[in-house]
């Protein structure tokens, strides 16, 4: 028997859930709204095979609900446990240890009232439809807080690859870790092209 | 020429563990080649404060002046380092002393770093070697190997890198980089690596190397430049390799 503790088991956990499978999720779902940029017909008709996958509820519950609450409710453990004081405030390393706990709380957040303005509202028995987003975002608080959001998530997702990427062994070198933190910041940059593109396509 | 010239120095200090700090000015004379360490040998000597008051000598650490024992580590001018080698021409003055504030304070300047040493043995950072008899001598280690395991003997137990690591503090147990990287060193020893499964199941338990929050702090102050943060990766390589084979091998006792 080894002797594991917990805390290392659900840190692995953790790391993993954030890019396997919240972290593909969050790709694919920008990706899907982007077909808004093709006009509110081609959105409609993609958001209606997401939204009509066989066993939809299952999906939703194991690849988003679950994971997206066992990620972020660590994670905000995560965060408040550590203690920003002085050291070395602007190193490019240490920035990114902060804005990667800041984003999360952030993300959180975010995803929370939109699960809300959208999901729930679905599932109350609003159409899942061009419009359902586009209400939100004629409001020009609701949208920069919707950039903001898109913006906040893929960055702790971007940032987040680059720790995965240490967690669990694999770039050890001052090199590879130097390399992923270039391949981090291209995620980071076409992702959210992707997303704030899908956002802007509502107004 | 530097007959009247002084050294202002403005030290935090604290009278027990329990009491409050607060922070007191002293002018001592300037000598050439100065470190903070004669400075405050000259509080010693002459504890008057700014203000002409006697006062309590400043209490420091010591012990071996040339930066490889590790005792003297404080905070000077916000930096965390050793202050044998802290040269008084190279600082602004007045020059700030704070004791490190990830340990707990004894007195002044004065940090009990037992939190380390706990974490040492804890991850068990040795060779064991004691026996009822002579084991003889043990493997040949590679020349490579014993030149990436001579960096990492550099490390001196000095506690800077816990002292910029936003992940060790109160609230958390993190050990911190300089344990994590001892079990490297003492996993890359041939005699030491018969029992590194001990070692990585220690930075498997609470405080262990999962709470690494790559802030990569440690790596920047590293009194000895020790590659801290890619000591941190391979414990990270070899923990999640260790816990596969825990789980799915069928003997995970040996390689």
């Amino acid at each position: 028997m080894s002797k594991q503790d917990s805390s290392f088991l659900i840190r692995r956990i953790h790391s993993l859930l954030g890019v396997i499978p919240l972290g593909v999720f969050l790709v694919q779902h920008l990706v899907v709204n982007h077909f808004a940029t093709r006009g509110e017909e081609a959105f409609n008709q993609a958001a209606g095979f997401m939204g009509n996958l066989p066993f939809v509820i299952f999906l939703e519950i194991f690849v988003i609900y679950i994971p997206i609450l066992f990620h972020g409710i660590y994670g905000i453990y995560i965060a408040f446990t550590a203690q920003y004081r002085y050291g070395f405030p602007n190193t490019y390393r240490n920035i990114n240890f902060v804005l990667q706990r800041v984003t999360g709380v952030l993300s959180f957040i975010f995803i929370a009232i939109h699960v809300y303005q959208t999901r729930v509202q679905v599932f109350m028995g609003v159409d899942l439809d061009f419009d359902l987003v586009a209400d939100i975002v004629e409001n020009p608080w609701w949208l920069v807080f919707y950039i903001v959001g898109i913006l906040a998530t893929v960055y702790h997702f971007a940032n987040g690859l680059w720790t995965f990427m240490i967690t669990w062994g694999i770039t050890q070198s001052d090199k590879s870790q130097r390399i992923m933190g270039y391949v981090s910041l291209i995620v980071f940059v076409i992702v959210s092209v992707i997303g704030i593109q899908a956002i802007l396509a509502f107004i | 020429m530097a007959e009247n010239k002084t050294i202002r120095l403005s030290i935090k200090r604290q009278e027990n563990p329990e009491s409050s700090p607060y922070w007191e000015d002293f002018e001592v004379p300037y000598r050439e080649n100065m470190n903070v360490i004669s400075a405050l040998m000259e509080i010693q000597r002459n504890p008057v404060n700014a203000k002409g008051d006697k006062t309590t000598p400043v209490t420091w650490d010591m012990s071996c002046l040339e930066e490889v024992c590790g005792a003297c580590s404080m905070v000077i001018n916000g930096t965390a380092r050793q202050s044998c080698t802290a040269l008084i021409d190279q600082y602004e003055q007045p020059i700030k002393l704070e004791p490190m504030s990830t340990f707990p304070i004894v007195k002044d300047l004065q940090i009990d770093r037992s939190f380390m040493f706990d974490s040492l043995k804890r991850v068990q950072a040795w060779v064991p070697i004691d026996g009822t008899y002579d084991l003889g001598p043990g493997p040949r280690m590679p020349e490579k190997k014993r030149q990436t395991a001579y960096e990492l003997s550099k490390c001196m137990t000095c506690g800077v890198c816990l002292e910029v690591c936003p992940n060790v503090n109160d609230r958390s147990k993190f050990i911190g980089a300089a344990p994590i990287s001892q079990v490297r060193l003492f996993n890359l020893h041939p005699t030491g690596s018969m029992n590194k499964h001990e070692r990585l199941e220690a930075l498997m338990g609470v405080g262990g190397v999962s709470e690494c929050g790559m802030a990569q702090n440690c790596v920047k102050a590293c009194p000895q430049g020790i590659p801290l943060t890619t000591s941190i990766a391979a414990m990270q390589r070899e923990t999640t390799f260790h816990a596969f084979k825990s789980f799915f091998g069928s003997d995970h006792q040996v390689d």
